[in-house]
Order: structure tokens, then C-alpha cells, then sequence
């Protein structure tokens, strides 16, 4: 389970994170909605240690890890995977590297080990055949796939995904949220997931998290959306814009 | 000059980041391996064909201003031979190199970083500085050298050739002039300046790509910025090691 408590972010001059209190628990997707330039991406770069909010705590199963040293930082990071926005593969590396990458970094296993976790990774995220392939030659989604399964090759306890479904068609987007959605349940990780597709929100998200200009707006379940609108102009207008 | 003091320490705290211990040793000793290969292998070629050119021409023009008959051929091997030890092999060398070599580690660093690779290293919990930085300068301090030893030989070699060629004297002439004079200290004074022109370029070069922010057009603004900031710094380090050493 991940706890914000009271997180600020500064810019500058510009404040863009204000006093954000959230809790996101494993084993479901929990979804940060909010229109861009919202502060959805920033927070998540908070959770991450990207970024280092100037007040607040963040704690990761009771580890604040605002106030922990570099080292220990380090040490939560090899439990978080992340699939960037725009996947951040290494693209000096085929398929098989950049998946294998972490656990060549951080795993205590032979060269034969380390092969049959990269494959039951790929074929977990349904790619066969890309294994010597480098990221320039494979499509956007399966760019994703490939990030996902980076991501959670190290049996990793928490998963971020930023915007997952940017510059995907609707299928592939479908696929990749089944896919998001099956790894959560099936190893039970923490999952958070900045989206503003709402067709994601309806479909994967469990518990939603809608940050509006910098501050937690609403945070509920799914099924609380509907009637959370009808109160929060701020939220019905972010969902009337999607149509939903 | 704030901005001065800001880039100063920024750089020095980078540095410093990059000294840490790695994070798995058989990662990084592959990944020196690899840049050695890019940095020294990959330069010899424009290092062979500088050298050879610039100790032609200094014999050229060092006889060319040797007009009077009192003063002995040989002394243009002495000329040619010290000049290429001490500045034309060291500095000419480097700044090509910080041209070919620091534009290209600052143009892949600042790749990464605008594609978020970094922050990939830094999420994974690996020190990306030291990752990225550390093989890179490792493989520049070695490397270096022994290209600038190469281009020590080859200007000599090449000003042999163009003495020959010419017929302003044979190379007996010219190798009797060099050895002369010659002292291992020119050679140590050569390797020192290389040592530390190496440092400037690839710790330059990675800091620059590193703290690149933007999109292509920046990452080749970064790519310009490292190779005239190296360029400049190794000036200056020249002057300084010049001062210190002679």
C-alpha cells in the first residue's frame, strides 16, 4: 500500500502539487484522473522519487520515502517498476536486453534463469517472436508490452504507469489495459495508473484518484463516480469532456 | 556570473555523484569495455590522418622560417619533434577529439534524457550518473593516452615523410635533430596533459547531455555546448599544466 500524506510540489515559484492526501492499495488499479497540466504526472514522478516534494511524506508500506537516505531510496526503487509515457526503452538494446536489464543489474541469477524470466515476462504480455528485435523496429504497443514486461521482471510490489494508453488506437488500448488489469490481480502489486481516457476508468479502474489543479479533488471507487458528479462540477465537467 | 558559479557546482556535484560504487561490476567492466572501444578504436583513423598532416606541415613551415645558412637542418627534426610532444599531439589531438568524441557522448546522453531513459536508471534504482559517466571517463582516461602517443609518433613519422619527400633532408637528419634534444620528461608532460584533457572532455560531454532539458533541438544545442566548453577548458588546463610543468 503507498500513503500520501500532505505532498507539495514547487516549481520555482509556481506550486503545482497542493497538500495531496491519497492512498492507493495493492492488488487493484488505482487511477489518477485529471485533465493535462493537472499535476497527474508530476505526482506520479513524486511516488517514483523523481522528484522530491518540499513537504509531505509518501510511504511505501510504511517507509516514508520523502525522508529515507539515497541508499534506501535505492533499495524501494528495485521493488517499483514504471512504464513511462513513452516507454523509455533503451534503444541501444534489442527486446530481449531491455527486458533482461534489471534483473542483470539486480538479480542474483545464472545466465539460463535470467532467460526463462525474460521469456515467461514477454510471453506474459503476449509478445512472441520480438525477442532480437530493437525498439525502433517494433510497433507502439508492442513498445508498451515490452515496458510492462521491463517493469515487472524483477517481481516488482509496485507498478506506475503514465498514461499506459498515449498514442494508442482503441484496441491496442483495450489490450493494454486487460493486460494492466491481469498482472495487478495476478501478483497482487500495487498499481497506480495516471490516465485521462476514461474509457479506462469505466473499464480497469478500481480505485480513482481525481486531481484537479494540483490538488486531490475526489478519491473514491468506480461505482461512487456517478453520483460523486453530481456534486463535483469540477469532476462531471472532466467527464462530460470524455463523453462519458 | 551567478550563472557561472551555477554550472561550476552543478558540474562538481556530478562529478562527485558519479564516483560511487557500481552497481554490479561485470555491467560496468562491459560497458568500459564498450566505450573503449568507441572512444579508441573508433578515433584512431581521424587521429592517424591528423597527426601525419600536422607534423608534415610543421616541418614544412618550420623550414620555411629556418632561412639562415648558419642554423643546421637537423635543428627542424629538433623543432618538429619537441613541438609535437609537448603541444601539437596533446592539445591539436584533444580538441578534435572533443569535437568527435564529446559531441557524440553528449548527443547520446541527451538522448537518453529526453526520452526519460534516465529517469528509466533512476526509477530502477541505479545511479545513472555513474552508469552512464563513470565507463565513459574510465575508458577516455585510458584511452586518450594511447591515441595521443599514437598522434606523438605519427607527427614525428609524418614529419619524416614530408622531409623526405621534399628533399629537405634524410631521415637520419631529421631522427638525429629529435633525439638530440630529446627527454622523457616531454613525454611525460604530453601524457599528463592527455590524462587530463580526457577527464575535461568525457566528464564534460556526459554533464552537458545529462542536464539537457527539451527536445532535438536541444540535444544538439547540448552537443555544441560540450564541444566548446571542452575545447575552451582544455585551453585553459593547457596553459595551466604549461605554467605548472615547464
Amino acid at each position: 500500500m503507498i500513503i500520501l500524506e500532505n505532498v507539495n510540489k514547487t516549481f520555482g515559484d509556481r506550486q503545482v502539487l497542493f497538500d495531496v492526501n491519497a492512498k492507493f492499495e495493492p492488488g487493484i488499479p488505482n487511477l489518477i484522473i485529471g485533465a493535462s497540466g493537472g499535476g497527474k504526472t508530476v505526482l506520479l514522478k513524486c511516488m517514483v522519487g523523481l522528484f522530491k516534494p518540499e513537504s509531505g511524506s509518501i510511504n511505501f508500506n510504511g517507509r516514508d520515502f520523502v525522508h529515507l537516505p539515497y541508499e534506501s531510496v535505492r533499495e524501494i526503487r528495485r521493488e517499483i517498476g514504471m512504464l513511462f509515457q513513452g516507454t523509455a526503452l533503451f534503444d541501444s538494446l534489442t527486446v530481449e536486453e531491455n527486458v533482461d536489464f534489471p534483473l542483470k543489474m539486480f538479480a542474483n541469477m545464472s545466465p539460463e534463469e535470467r532467460k526463462d524470466r525474460v521469456n515467461f515476462c514477454l510471453q506474459r504480455v503476449n509478445l512472441v517472436n520480438v525477442n532480437n528485435k530493437f525498439p525502433a523496429e517494433i510497433s507502439g504497443g508492442m513498445k508498451k508490452r515490452v515496458g510492462i514486461a521491463r517493469a515487472i521482471a524483477l517481481n516488482t510490489k509496485y507498478l506506475f504507469c503514465d498514461e499506459p494508453n498515449s498514442g494508442l488506437d482503441p484496441i491496442t488500448s483495450r489490450l493494454i489495459d486487460e493486460l494492466l488489469l491481469d498482472i495487478t490481480d495476478e501478483f497482487k502489486i500495487t498499481t497506480v495508473i495516471n490516465s485521462h481516457d476514461m474509457k479506462t476508468v469505466f473499464d480497469i479502474g478500481e480505485s480513482i484518484t481525481f486531481i484537479y489543479q494540483g490538488r486531490v479533488w475526489w478519491q473514491g471507487h468506480r461505482s461512487d463516480l456517478h453520483e460523486a458528479r453530481q456534486s463535483n462540477k469540477e469532476l462531471d465537467a472532466f467527464i462530460m469532456a470524455s463523453q462519458f | 556570473m551567478n550563472r557561472l558559479f551555477f554550472e561550476l557546482g552543478r558540474y562538481l556535484l556530478f562529478v562527485r555523484s558519479m564516483f560511487f560504487k557500481p552497481e554490479r561490476f561485470k555491467v560496468f567492466f562491459e560497458r568500459t569495455i564498450h566505450e573503449m572501444n568507441n572512444i579508441g578504436v573508433g578515433s584512431v583513423g581521424i587521429v592517424t590522418i591528423i597527426s601525419v598532416f600536422v607534423g608534415a606541415v610543421t616541418t614544412l613551415q618550420t623550414a620555411y622560417q629556418l632561412v639562415s645558412p648558419l642554423i643546421p637542418v637537423k635543428v627542424i627534426g629538433t623543432i618538429v619533434s619537441d613541438s609535437a610532444l609537448l603541444e601539437f599531439a596533446p592539445t591539436i589531438t584533444c580538441l578534435v577529439l572533443a569535437g568527435k568524441v564529446g559531441a557524440n557522448i553528449a548527443s547520446e546522453v541527451g538522448n537518453m534524457r529526453v526520452t526519460e531513459q534516465i529517469d528509466a536508471l533512476e526509477v530502477m534504482g541505479i545511479n545513472s550518473s555513474g552508469f552512464l559517466g563513470l565507463p565513459k571517463i574510465i575508458a577516455g582516461i585510458i584511452m586518450i593516452p594511447c591515441l595521443i602517443i599514437i598522434a606523438n609518433v605519427l607527427m614525428i613519422s609524418g614529419g619524416i615523410l614530408a622531409a623526405k619527400m621534399t628533399h629537405l633532408m634524410p631521415p637520419n637528419e631529421f631522427i638525429q635533430g629529435a633525439r638530440e634534444t630529446f627527454k622523457w620528461f616531454t613525454v611525460s608532460v604530453s601524457l599528463t596533459k592527455s590524462l587530463v584533457f580526457a577527464f575535461i572532455i568525457t566528464s564534460m560531454s556526459t554533464y552537458e547531455g545529462y542536464f539537457t532539458q527539451g527536445g532535438a533541438l536541444e540535444v544538439g544545442e547540448a552537443g555544441t555546448r560540450a564541444v566548446t566548453r571542452s575545447c575552451v577548458l582544455i585551453l585553459f588546463s593547457d596553459f595551466i599544466i604549461a605554467k605548472l610543468m615547464l
